[in-house]
């Protein structure tokens, strides 16, 4: 193992400039830019004329979703842990939105939908947190619980209406302004935030310290705990915005509505350059990286492929990327 | 820890025998814990219903199969310290790949059509295990990778529910094993299922457990690094454990096709339940622990924990929520053992 280490670090080649391998390491959104406008060309040559104003806003539309349930998978990634719960508690918040506004103001069903969000993220961060069970099983049992709670909840509110507010479907799927989504005057904000979060407070830095020796940030004073708590709290609050957003935009207020996401919200965030190993990462490779998949989502839908071959062009293509970016920031 | 061998190293000398067993106990005190709960829940479903007996345990096990077959594959990526996510998507590209070769075949193309299914999945572990070791990605990520392109591949075989299954094999599976090589009152107890279930396990198992591929296997599970330095062939142990866990989701995919008489492209819920049920039979996700005897048991405690709930006559979507207590619950009082004793 450690002799094809080495000989990958003193292999003579395109990436044996160190200057180069020090920029796309520490700048990790140059190639995946350069790779992102790589495919848009693809999809134009592919397409001619598909690239233009209102594809882009399309395209943006439907990235921001994925991207707000991502940035809850780069926050719990950079300790080391991953939340899988996001698809069905952005699915619990829109689900009990949905059927709460018949009964109030939408300005009241929001934070209540938000609130049980949080009470999911509190679960997941006790078990994870105080118990240090595995995240990975612990938001897996979450997902399961909160899963056979909406049902139950289902059968109890069966009888009210669906009808989505209006606000909601206006912010997931409205324009202005020509071809703007108004999805951003939600996504610019959080983007900021996460930008703030990592980069500006002590919270932030927490997270990259956790997850690059939690030992040591355990011995320097930190209360493990209660860092983790309110991490997945945050998480679980920011896959219920998504929620809302996603039905917004789909119309279609089920019980599994956000749950084909949660796969793609971990491959945006691995993508973007976040280790699933914790420490390294950030939210603006997230970002990229839910394009990133949009694009390919559209490529494979212009090119008319088959759905099963687009499944295996999808896997293989976030294989593909992960292991051409594990080559290039390797620092071994 | 040290209070609890001081004792026992003491008695070594007087009663080898008591001193052994009091080994057995500690060693597996996790899998021995599982069966008592198992023994206890079946007390509990014979108070609840009196009726229950040997027809319900053959549901029981016919039901626990596919979920069985996923969890041993699951255990053989987690004891190297890997995951598979894709456990359940080799099992529906399996299942699939069994429907459409027996399809319109004689019932003796049966057995080449087995021998076929096994040995793909094998290749499809070998595929996903030679991706993780080459491209140094983490397994999750790869294994997530591989979720999706096997899947992708069993919806190219079939886009609907297709193809069939040779009688023979259907009727492996169904009913007790009766009056066959064993007395008939023994027999109408032993499902025929579960008599699979064990064949098949232990044939790659009990082998595995005792060759120098095991052993490996666990030593790169506890510490890669040290295993390395000690001249084990991690990258090549690594495949094969995946390639085990490939040929077990084989053997599912199988079931799946004997249970059903046909292949469907779309995945059942069994990789998260293999995940739980490694997790709860005492498999450490860190790797290099634990066996697949406990993983086992805890599949049947959770299938008969879902027959319970329907006995008990509760709405099948509140015994959802009660199940995923459970599994909490399980996993929760597991990792503060886990907690207590690498304080103590």
């Amino acid at each position: 193992m450690s002799s094809t280490v080495q000989a990958t670090s003193s292999r003579p080649g395109w990436l044996s400039s160190v200057g180069l391998r020090k920029l796309l390491r520490d700048r990790p959104i140059i190639p995946l830019v350069v790779l992102l406008l790589a495919l848009v060309t693809v999809l134009e040559v592919l397409q001619p004329g598909i690239v233009n104003e209102r594809w882009i806003s399309n395209t943006v539309k439907f990235a921001i979703p994925l991207a707000i349930l991502a940035a809850a998978q780069t926050l719990t990634m950079l300790t080391g842990g991953i939340d899988l719960s996001v698809g069905v508690v952005a699915t619990m918040t829109a689900f009990v939105m949905a059927t709460q506004v018949a009964f109030m103001d939408l300005a009241i069903a929001i934070p209540l939908a938000l609130t049980c969000a949080a009470l999911a993220g509190l679960a997941s961060g006790i078990g994870v947190g105080v118990f240090r069970v595995h995240p990975l099983i612990m938001t897996l049992a979450v997902a399961l619980v909160v899963e056979g709670l909406l049902l139950v909840y289902q059968r109890l509110v069966l009888g009210s209406s669906v009808d989505l507010p209006e606000a909601i479907t206006w912010l997931g799927a409205g324009r202005s302004f020509g071809n703007i989504p108004n999805a951003l005057l939600v996504f610019i904000p959080i983007a900021l935030f996460m930008g703030l979060l990592l980069r500006r407070t002590g919270f932030g830095r927490l997270l990259y310290a956790i997850g690059d020796n939690e030992g040591a940030t355990r011995l320097a004073g930190v209360r493990y705990w209660q860092v983790i708590i309110v991490l997945y709290i945050l998480a679980a609050v920011l896959a219920g915005i998504g929620g809302l957003l996603y039905v917004g935009l789909i119309k279609a207020n089920t019980l599994s509505l956000a749950v084909p996401l949660v796969l793609p919200s971990v491959a945006a965030a691995v993508i973007g350059g976040t280790s699933i190993f914790g420490g390294r990462g950030g939210y603006s490779g997230t970002i990229v990286g839910a394009i990133l998949l949009q694009v390919i989502a559209t490529m494979l839908l212009v090119l008319e492929v088959p759905e099963g071959t687009r499944r295996v062009v999808f896997g293989l293509i976030i294989l593909a990327v992960t292991a051409a970016y594990t080559r290039i920031t390797e620092e071994r | 820890m040290s209070a609890t061998s001081a004792p026992a190293a003491g008695s070594l000398g007087m009663s080898p025998s008591g001193s052994a067993l009091a080994r057995f106990v500690r060693r597996n005190s996790w899998v021995l814990a599982l069966w008592i709960l198992l023994g206890a829940m079946l007390a509990f479903t014979v108070a609840i219903q009196p009726g229950w007996g040997a027809p319900q345990l053959v549901i029981l096990a016919i039901a626990a199969l596919p979920y069985a077959f996923a969890t041993a594959g699951q255990a053989m990526a987690v004891i190297i310290g890997g995951i598979d996510l894709s456990v359940a998507a080799m099992m529906t590209l399996t299942s699939v790949t069994a429907a459409v070769l027996m399809e319109g075949q004689g019932e003796e193309f049966g057995i080449v059509a087995v021998a076929a299914t096994l040995l793909l999945g094998l290749g499809l572990g070998t595929v996903n295990g030679l991706s993780v070791v080459l491209t140094r990605v983490p397994d999750i990520v790869v294994t997530l990778s591989f979720f999706f392109i096997w899947e992708g591949a069993a919806l190219l075989i079939l886009d609907a529910p297709g193809g069939s299954a040779s009688t023979w094999l259907r009727d492996l599976i169904i009913g007790p094993v009766g009056g066959f090589v064993v007395p008939a009152e023994v027999g109408a107890w032993l499902p025929k299922a579960l008599l699979l279930l064990v064949v098949s396990l232990g044939v790659v198992w009990i082998p595995l457990k005792r060759s120098r591929l095991g052993l490996w296997m666990y030593a790169v599970g506890s510490d890669r690094l040290a295993a390395f330095r000690s001249g084990v062939p991690v990258d090549r142990t690594r495949v094969a454990a995946y390639a085990l866990c490939g040929l077990f989701a084989a053997m599912g995919g199988l079931i799946l096709t004997m249970n059903t008489g046909v292949g469907t492209p779309i995945q059942g819920p069994y990789l998260m339940a293999s995940v739980a049920a490694v997790v709860l039979g005492g498999v450490s996700l860190a790797g290099g622990r634990g066996g697949l005897v406990g993983p086992i048991v805890a599949v049947f405690i959770l299938r008969l924990a879902r027959q319970d709930l329907t006995l008990l006559s509760i709405d099948p979507n509140v015994a959802q929520v009660v199940e995923g207590l459970i599994m909490v619950s399980v996993v929760l009082v597991g990792a503060l053992v886990a907690l207590r004793s690498r304080r103590s």
